[in-house]
């Protein structure tokens, strides 16, 4: 895969963007697992989480297309539905515990030099390292 | 009314912003975080350029006092370094190197029709309501 710092790089300055600008209008952390949690939850401020939700949905949508580069879905097999499925089931239990994931720890909470979501941030960077690279010798690739 | 549109604003520069960066793509996910000689350090620039904004930006912020909509910024629940959050975060670290979905890329990949995160996001909020019922 061919490396393409600046492409990421920009598109990390319009996540922090996001981020500030939900921050300094609502005052809300934009942590997209805590926002999804949040409206299933039936808790307070289903507007503002369904606004934003709404907007990742649409935005992402329309860069995918003006840009061209849409996220590769795997083929449907066994072995990728059940990864799915047990991956989703981690993520799920995973960042209910933890109050965040990689937005809301990772950008938000260390933009807020919270030494919580530093913390947070080096554990699931170090697991999904860890992981990610066992996984490759076992898959071959 | 005014806040749902700043939030709405805000979702679409965050969705736009995971495509762009390449973090809704899971294989250039996994290509980060397999280390090794094929390793591909791209996705280490998104979380630079996001704090290169988002860290003058949030302290400028909070030296201001208050946001421009609400009477008050939200704090998180909770303050303390524990085996909670310290758990959680290493379960969730281990999904997202499994499958190379977190939160925001997975839910993206459902506006964009894709099966695939579609099973992850409705697995994900299976683990996430069955452990806030459980905890609680």
């Amino acid at each position: 895969m061919d490396f393409q710092w600046l492409q990421s790089a920009f598109g990390g300055v319009m996540i922090g963007a996001a981020a500030l600008l939900l921050y300094a209008s609502a005052g809300r952390i934009a942590g997209i697992s805590g926002i999804v949690y949040g409206l299933a939850q039936g808790d307070a401020g289903r507007g503002w989480r369904l606004s934003f939700l709404a907007g990742l949905l649409g935005g992402g949508w329309l860069a995918a297309h003006l840009v061209g580069t849409s996220a590769s879905a795997p083929l449907p097999t066994t072995a990728t539905v059940l990864t799915l499925i047990g991956a989703g089931l981690l993520v799920g239990v995973g960042t209910r515990l933890g109050n965040g994931c990689t937005s809301g720890h990772g950008i938000c909470g260390l933009s807020r030099l919270s030494p919580r979501s530093l913390a947070a941030t080096a554990a699931f960077m170090a697991a999904g390292m860890a992981l990610a690279t066992l996984l490759r010798f076992t898959s071959g690739g | 009314m005014t806040e749902r549109l700043c939030a709405l604003l805000a979702g679409v520069l965050f969705g736009a912003g995971l495509v762009v960066s390449g973090m809704a793509d899971p294989e250039r996910v996994l290509a980060f975080l397999r280390l090794g000689p094929s390793w591909d350090p791209s996705l280490a620039f998104v979380m630079g350029g996001a704090l290169v904004v988002a860290l003058p930006g949030f302290a400028w912020l909070r030296r201001r006092g208050r946001p421009w909509l609400a009477p008050a910024f939200a704090t998180p629940p909770s303050q303390a370094i524990d085996r909670r959050l310290l758990l959680g975060a290493a379960v969730f670290g281990l999904g997202w190197g499994w499958a190379g979905y977190c939160p925001g890329p997975a839910l993206v990949g459902v506006g964009l029709g894709h099966w695939s995160a579609a099973t992850f996001v409705a697995a994900m909020l299976v683990g996430g309501l069955l452990t806030a019922r459980i905890s609680r």
